[in-house]
């Protein structure tokens, strides 16, 4: 047995990952040089509770379950979690009523812990919010997480049970014959398999057309962020929603897994083939800001470090498309909208599943469910650090000063994988800090170079054509 | 893990750091000094320029060769050096400071401490500028770093967006090394850096310089293909219609320096403006043991004023470790009209004399400063660009001394 | 006859002097405030002098480049032609500080030294 995944985001990852738990070969595929750089590089980060989803839809059948999973998985896979808790602020009559609905709605869709509280209480836990505020939706169960190191992690471990990865690497074609898939073709040759897991994000509806299914219609919806810097840390502790609209959940205020806050995203419909529209916008940046500034008013927008969009896969029917459909062993797990990331856990076990059950496939005996995470020393305590250090000096030569990476944890990132700038700085956090990079880039640049045998000018920073220096100045 | 004791811990090997400890150690303190990268000399080193020295030296210098000069002055004091140290953590409460290196972890235990970590540059995203993120956008510092000590070429042809020196100063050696600059764009109606780098490093190499432009919007997927210029209105909004596209494969940005605060802002006051900690004439903190110097605690044009303030913060801290600093009646040196910058936060009686440093908002000619109604001094021009330098006399001195707060104002007339 | 406009930065008050030049003989300086105005406006506008400062090559090291100066100023107009030769030469490491890497650099008295050492 031999099954293609398709797509190396948090949900293509993680369906690997469970793939790997049975006696079958894996294959991923993925476009990009790197895992996670599609949709899973720019996502709010949020583990939701399940409240914002009708009963009866795919999204509320697998939200909670996927939240409840993140705990066990992120101790698993040594990954960022915090459960921060959430609130969805009420201004008006109208919004506290959304407010009871999405309670009723939480409740059917079996959400643990939802109150509503008013204005004092809300305050209270949060006194940064607007005071205008009338009442809030508290949810306890709301986390927030990486997602981009949910999926490398989790391709991490898939290959130490495993996993074949193929990077750079974007699917040309699928073989379909008698109604059954039989091979997987790319630039760099033909793979035959048994099965395929379409979850290739925003081209999930190339690759279903790819299978000769016409079903599926995407489009990209852009949500733009703003990102103030770890000074904001003590500002606001759980996750700060606004009622929420028919389009979309609105423009938040998050607190990061580094300490700061995230702002946004808006929500802007984009044409089916601007797969790659990830450009901001001045209306769209002022709209987050308007947004958030709607929740906590006094948010000193001065220590904004960085602004970015990203693209979330949108289909008509506003829910996920998952399963076999129409051609046998050609199964999707596409048009992953919110709660897209905290599903992936859930749909990833239940696919697995099926494709074990259909296809008979025994259990692995050697499983390995855990994953070493990159130790990151400053985390550590004095003692352990200094161990670090005793057996490899590098891990006490710190290169990226905002956020304390070393050049040992630089190191160890290569050694996993990453082989540009964005690969350490999505491993390690190097250059995600304060200075955005104005004092490691340079640094980071030389290491690469070094580890990897390479000139400092071939180094990319996300992949070929995207080389921060050009080549010696006295060549 | 072993205590370090220590008279004067000195953080940051910049100017102002490396002159602090050797000062320090002159005035007999045991002294070490910590640097987190791996050479002496900070900032200066990728400054290959000249306009060094002046005022300290009496000659023009560029930054390599002032650093030498400061290396030498420490190499013949007692004072030793850490390099590849970055502080993790300063406790107060002792005070205490832990510090990681090859080397291992250490912890000091200083009798005073002169913090002197220089500042960070404002990054890209502060800007808040809309478009795609590709490679190509650097900070002055990274691409002078790049460029002047890495010898990496970092740009075909480059468009600055900021007018301050240090973007000046990047456009002439971008030049130079063959990278077309295309045009330097200046938010502000003026430029931002001195009238000499106008002239000696736009004007003679004929590089266009845009005032009240900025940048709406960055375009390019991998590598930066072009920027869109657009004029603004006073209120530094882009006006509908004037936008332009400028063709570049680089985007370099001198759009501010930020001082570096983060192991101490626990536990010091920030002066809002300057964003460092509030000294007072000895550059002492409001935690008694800690001192601050150069561009931690403002941002300052010349490298010669930040040695002094080094060698002032050093000579003190070292008399604080013996005992022998006291801190006179607390005197607050307020912000009258039109200054921005401003050090010292407060006048200190006890000091023989003071200098004052302050910058105006916008070019403003024939003002006068003043101190207080006590010490006056007219000004021709005054430019944002160029910090303005005020001595107090002794006498002056215990006169503001009897107040409670002094207003500092730069008056028209 | 022929006029220069310039910007004086002999100090902070940035005079706008106009100087007029017959030939390469200075007719007149005006909009001068100070003595260091006229001064400045003759020299600039005859033949302006700047100090270079660049890179040189360095072989056999781990810098690949070490920055130099002229120890004195040369004519402006004669920075393309010292950047032509400043991309031949090279150095071995290690080098010192205050290297003269040329003599007399493109005949103008001015030497090209290191200012820092490189390994």
């Amino acid at each position: 047995m031999r099954i293609a995944v398709i797509g190396a985001g948090a949900v293509g990852a993680l369906i690997a990952r469970e793939l790997c738990r049975y006696e079958a070969e894996v294959l991923l595929f993925e476009r990009e040089p790197d895992v996670g750089w599609g949709v899973t590089k720019a996502n709010s980060g949020i583990v939701h509770a399940g409240f914002h989803d009708e009963p009866g839809t795919l999204r509320a059948r697998f939200c909670v379950p996927g939240n409840s999973l993140f705990s066990g998985l992120a101790a698993e896979l040594e990954i960022s979690f915090r459960r921060t808790g959430a609130y969805v602020l009420a201004f008006s009559n109208e919004e506290f009523s959304t407010l009871k609905t999405l309670r009723e709605q939480g409740e059917a869709n079996g959400v643990p812990g939802l109150e509503i509280h008013g204005r004092e209480e809300v305050l209270a836990r949060e006194p940064r919010v607007n005071p205008e505020v009338r009442a809030g939706l508290w949810s306890p169960t709301v986390g927030i997480t990486l997602p981009w190191e949910l999926a490398i992690a989790a391709v991490e471990n898939a290959l130490e049970n495993g996993l074949e990865l193929h990077l750079g690497e974007p699917v040309t074609g699928i073989e379909v014959r008698g109604g059954k898939v039989q091979a997987v073709r790319t630039g760099a040759g033909r793979y035959p398999v048994d099965a395929v897991v379409n979850a290739a994000g925003l081209f999930a509806d190339e690759v279903a057309r790819m299978g000769g299914l016409d079903g599926l219609e995407l489009h990209p919806r852009r949500g733009e962020y703003v990102l103030l810097d770890e000074t904001t840390r003590d500002l606001v502790r759980a996750v700060l929603f606004p009622a929420p609209t028919e389009k979309s959940k609105g423009i938040l205020v998050l607190p990061t897994v580094d300490g700061g806050l995230l702002l946004g995203p808006n929500a802007q419909d984009l044409p089916g083939e601007a797969k790659e529209a990830t450009e901001t916008t001045r209306e769209g940046l002022e709209e987050v800001i308007a947004g958030a500034w709607r929740l906590v008013p006094e948010l000193p927008l001065s220590q904004a470090i960085k602004t970015f969009a990203g693209l979330r896969p949108e289909s008509p029917q506003k829910d996920f498309v998952l399963g076999e459909m129409g051609v046998k062993g050609f199964y999707q797990a596409a048009a992953m909208r919110s709660p897209g990331l905290t599903a992936a856990p859930a749909i990833a076990n239940w696919l697995a599943r099926e494709i074990s059950l259909t296809y008979d496939l025994p259990a692995k005996s050697r499983f390995q469910p855990k994953r070493r995470g990159i130790p990151h020393p400053a985390d550590l305590s004095e003692a352990e650090w200094e161990e670090l250090v005793e057996k490899d000096p590098r891990w006490g030569r710190v290169v990226c000063f905002c956020n304390r990476v070393t050049e040992g944890e630089i190191v160890e990132a290569i050694r996993r994988g990453a082989r540009t700038l964005d690969g350490i700085k999505f491993r390690t956090r190097a250059g995600f800090g304060q200075c955005q990079g104005g004092f490691c880039t340079d640094r980071i640049l030389e290491i690469l170079a070094r580890e990897l045998g390479k000139a400092p000018w071939e180094v990319t920073a996300r992949g070929k054509g995207s080389e921060p220096v050009l080549g010696e100045v006295r060549p | 893990m072993r205590a370090y004791k220590v008279d004067v811990l000195v953080i940051g090997a910049g100017a102002a750091g490396m002159a602090a400890a050797a000062a320090a150690a002159r005035a007999r303190a045991s002294v070490v000094l910590l640097e987190r990268g791996e050479r002496l000399g900070g900032v200066l080193e990728q400054c290959i320029h000249p306009g060094f020295g002046l005022h300290r030296y009496r000659e023009e210098l560029t930054g390599p060769e002032f650093a030498h000069r400061l290396r030498g002055e420490l190499e013949a004091s007692d004072a030793d050096v850490l390099t590849e140290a970055t502080v993790l953590d300063i406790h107060p409460d002792g005070p205490k400071v832990v510090v990681i290196s090859p080397k291992g972890l250490k912890v000091f235990r200083p009798k005073a401490v002169v913090w002197a970590a220089g500042a960070r540059e404002r990054p890209f995203g502060a800007l808040r500028i809309p478009g795609t993120r590709p490679a190509g956008i650097f900070t002055a510092g990274l691409a002078q770093r790049l460029l002047d000590l890495e010898g990496l070429r970092p740009a075909r042809r480059a468009v600055i967006l900021g007018s301050g020196d240090i973007g000046l100063i990047m456009a002439r050696r971008l030049h130079l090394e063959g990278v077309e600059v295309a045009a330097v764009l200046e938010i502000q109606p003026f430029p931002g850096g001195l009238t000499r780098n106008v002239v000696q490093c736009l004007q003679d190499f004929g590089i266009p310089l845009f005032l009240s432009h900025t940048v709406a919007e960055v375009h390019g997927r991998k590598r930066l293909t072009g920027i869109t210029a657009v004029r603004v209105d006073e209120l530094w909004h882009p006006i509908p219609g004037t936008g332009r596209y400028i063709e570049a494969d680089a985007l370099i940005l001198s759009v501010g320096l930020i001082p570096e605060v983060r192991p101490v802002e626990g536990f010091v006051a920030l002066d809002p403006v300057n964003r460092g900690p509030r000294v007072n004439g000895w550059l002492q903190t409001e935690a008694p043991w800690l001192f601050a110097a150069g561009n931690c605690v403002a941002v300052f044009d010349l490298v010669d004023t930040v040695a002094e303030l080094g060698e002032r913060a050093g000579t003190a801290a070292a008399r604080y470790a013996r005992g022998e600093l006291s801190r006179g009646r607390r005197v607050s040196l307020v912000r009258g009209e039109n200054v921005v910058s401003l050090v010292p936060s407060y006048l200190d009686g006890a000091a023989e004399g003071a200098r004052v440093y302050l910058r105006v908002p916008r070019p403003m000619e024939g003002v006068t400063v003043d101190l207080g109604g006590v010490v006056r001094r007219k000004i021709r021009v005054a430019r944002p660009a160029e910090m303005i330098e005020l001595s107090v006399n002794g006498d002056a001195l215990a006169e503001l001394s009897r107040r409670p707060e002094v207003t500092v104002e730069v008056r028209p007339g | 006859m022929t006029e220069v406009k310039l910007v004086c930065v002999s100090c902070p008050v940035g005079c706008e002097l106009t100087v007029v030049l017959e030939g390469k003989e200075v007719v007149s300086v005006t909009g001068n405030r100070c003595p260091r105005g006229e001064e400045y406006a003759r020299a600039e506008a005859v033949e302006p002098m700047r100090v270079l400062m660049t890179l040189v090559r360095v072989e056999d090291g781990r810098d690949r480049v070490v920055s130099v100066k002229t120890d004195r100023p040369i004519p402006l107009r004669l920075f393309p032609q010292a950047m032509d030769r400043v991309r031949e030469l090279s150095v071995k490491a290690p080098v010192r500080i205050g290297t003269v890497i040329e003599k007399d650099f493109l005949s103008t008295d001015a030497n090209l030294v290191t200012t820092r050492t490189a390994h």
